[in-house]
């Protein structure tokens, strides 16, 4: 028979259990990758042309380079600097910094499209720089962009297989070894497919509410 | 109380204020009129540091605005500097510019309580005190997309107020305005003027409100002033062809 239900249901609750490692690395990463992008952004956007050189650089250099190989450089290399991180922690460290560079393009993106004049004001006013971030420019910057964050959430997500190079037990790996161990990959490769399937499907509908919400709340 | 020495503004190839002087005293009201393009708004926008300036230096209270003084000479302001010394200037624009994501009263406290360290009590007292002063005091929980233009015009005079400025700034700030609405942002200015000791700067292109209302008015024209004087003079007997011609045409037009 080509599909075995039984195998099916016997490997289901091993990869719901890999599942959960999955959705860890995805949300630490996106959590980093939210963070250290705004942090990128506002950092790009510096008077002082070193640090915003420096930081666009860095940013240019991550985004351009492959996922996968910023993977094996902090889980292989970093080591022999002296810094040991597990599997898990490389990965997801990886994930967050890799994703926290489309994260800065998008708050920049939300940043410049504040009008001139709410910096003015905010001059006018003589509110210090940080204030004018935090109170000014942030709250009207990041609403318009939700949606395009949401999207790199979804892809982050769907690139969460590739720590399975560096042997993170998330799904896909997990569905390796079972596959390796019964000689039967269909069942669990299938599986882990409509997991991605069914998760990304969930998150893009909550994301399409999250932007109907949005641009409701922006005509208020 | 403010003094411009010999200030000229460059964009490029384009000089749009050439070695300008101006000398405003303490609580005189100056009304800034002229063809556009002429420089009036760069004016404005220099005294609130959002321009920096070529040549030349701003006084503030007899302070350097644009400058700051080290090693006794006067070396360019930096941000720290100008930090000081703007909290004297308020600014109030032709496009509003409110922050749409705050209410109108979170709008007038968001500078006292955080620039000058006022408790959130005091501010918010001190905001509906000028709030109510400008006929808003109703509208203190709304955000500003829900406001006309007039109103809007109103809360942006209040927000400027609530830091206390000793010289105010008005670019044509009813310019955006319905006609009906220019009355109440004027009666606004108006009161203000009698309310508070304040030095005013404004641009305008309502002649009857500068004649009645300013104590001195300036024409300018070409990136200089070009006429200025009282403003019977200046409206009634203006000795110079550009002013006449200039004001012949907006007396037409309006
Ligand atoms: N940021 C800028 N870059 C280049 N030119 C500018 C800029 N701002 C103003 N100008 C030019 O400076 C001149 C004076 O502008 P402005 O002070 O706004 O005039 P007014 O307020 O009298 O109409 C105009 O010719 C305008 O095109
Ligand atoms: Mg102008």
């Amino acid at each position: 028979m080509f599909w075995d239900w039984e195998y099916a249901f016997e490997v289901l609750p091993v990869l719901a259990g890999a599942s959960i490692i999955t959705i860890q690395a995805t949300v630490l990463g996106f959590i980093l990758a939210l963070v250290l992008g705004l942090i990128f952004a506002i950092m790009r956007m510096s008077r002082n042309r070193a640090i915003s050189g420096a930081t666009t650089a860095v940013v240019e250099f991550i985004r351009s380079t492959p996922l996968l190989i910023q993977i094996f450089f902090i889980y292989f290399v970093l080591p022999e600097f002296g810094i040991v991180l597990d599997a898990f922690l490389a990965g997801t460290l990886a994930l967050g910094i890799h994703y926290a560079t489309y994260c800065s393009e998008v708050y920049r993106a939300g940043i410049e499209a504040i009008p001139r004049g709410q910096w003015e004001a905010a001059t006018a006013l003589n509110l210090s720089p940080t204030t004018t971030f935090r109170d000014i420019i942030i709250p009207q910057a990041i609403p318009p962009v939700v949606p395009a964050l949401g999207n790199y959430l979804v892809a982050l997500f769907k690139e969460t297989p590739l720590l399975s190079a560096i042997a993170v037990l998330e799904l896909m790996q997990t569905a390796k070894i079972l596959g390796s161990q019964n000689f039967r990959y269909i069942e669990p490769i299938t599986l882990v497919g409509g997991f991605f399937l069914i998760f990304s499907l969930i998150a893009s509908a909550a994301n399409r509410y999250a932007e109907r919400r949005l641009s409701t709340i922006g005509k208020r | 109380m403010v003094r411009f020495s010999g200030v000229t503004k460059r964009y490029g190839d384009l000089t749009v204020l050439d070695n300008l002087d101006l000398d405003v005293a303490p609580q005189e009201k100056v009304a800034i009129i002229g063809p556009s393009g002429s420089g009036k708004t760069t004016v404005l926008r220099m005294l609130m540091t959002l321009e920096r300036i070529d040549d030349g230096v701003i006084y503030v209270d007899g302070r350097p605005l644009t400058h700051m003084e080290s090693n006794g000479g006067l070396v360019r302001a930096n941000e720290k500097y100008l930090r000081s010394v703007r909290g004297d200037i308020g600014m109030v624009f032709q496009h509003f510019n409110l922050f749409p994501h705050m209410t109108v009263l979170r709008n007038c406290t968001e500078a006292p309580i955080n620039v000058l360290g006022l408790p959130k009590a005091q501010a918010e007292e001190r905001a509906v005190e000028l709030l109510e002063l400008v006929g808003l005091g109703d509208k203190l929980g709304e955000y500003p997309q829900r406001l006309s233009g007039g109103q809007k015009q109103r809360v942006a005079i209040a927000r400027a107020l609530a830091m206390r400025p000793k010289v105010m700034l008005f670019d044509e700030v009813t310019s955006a305005l319905d006609p009906e609405l220019v009355g109440e942002v004027l009666n606004a200015i108006r009161m203000l003027g009698k309310q508070f000791q304040l030095t005013m700067l404004m641009v305008t292109h309502q002649m009857g409100f500068a004649k009645e209302f300013a104590d001195r008015v300036c024409f300018f024209y070409e990136g200089k002033i070009h006429e200025e004087g009282p403003p019977e003079q200046i409206f009634n007997a203006p000795e110079r062809e550009r002013t006449q011609q200039f004001l012949s045409a907006v007396l037409e037009a309006g």
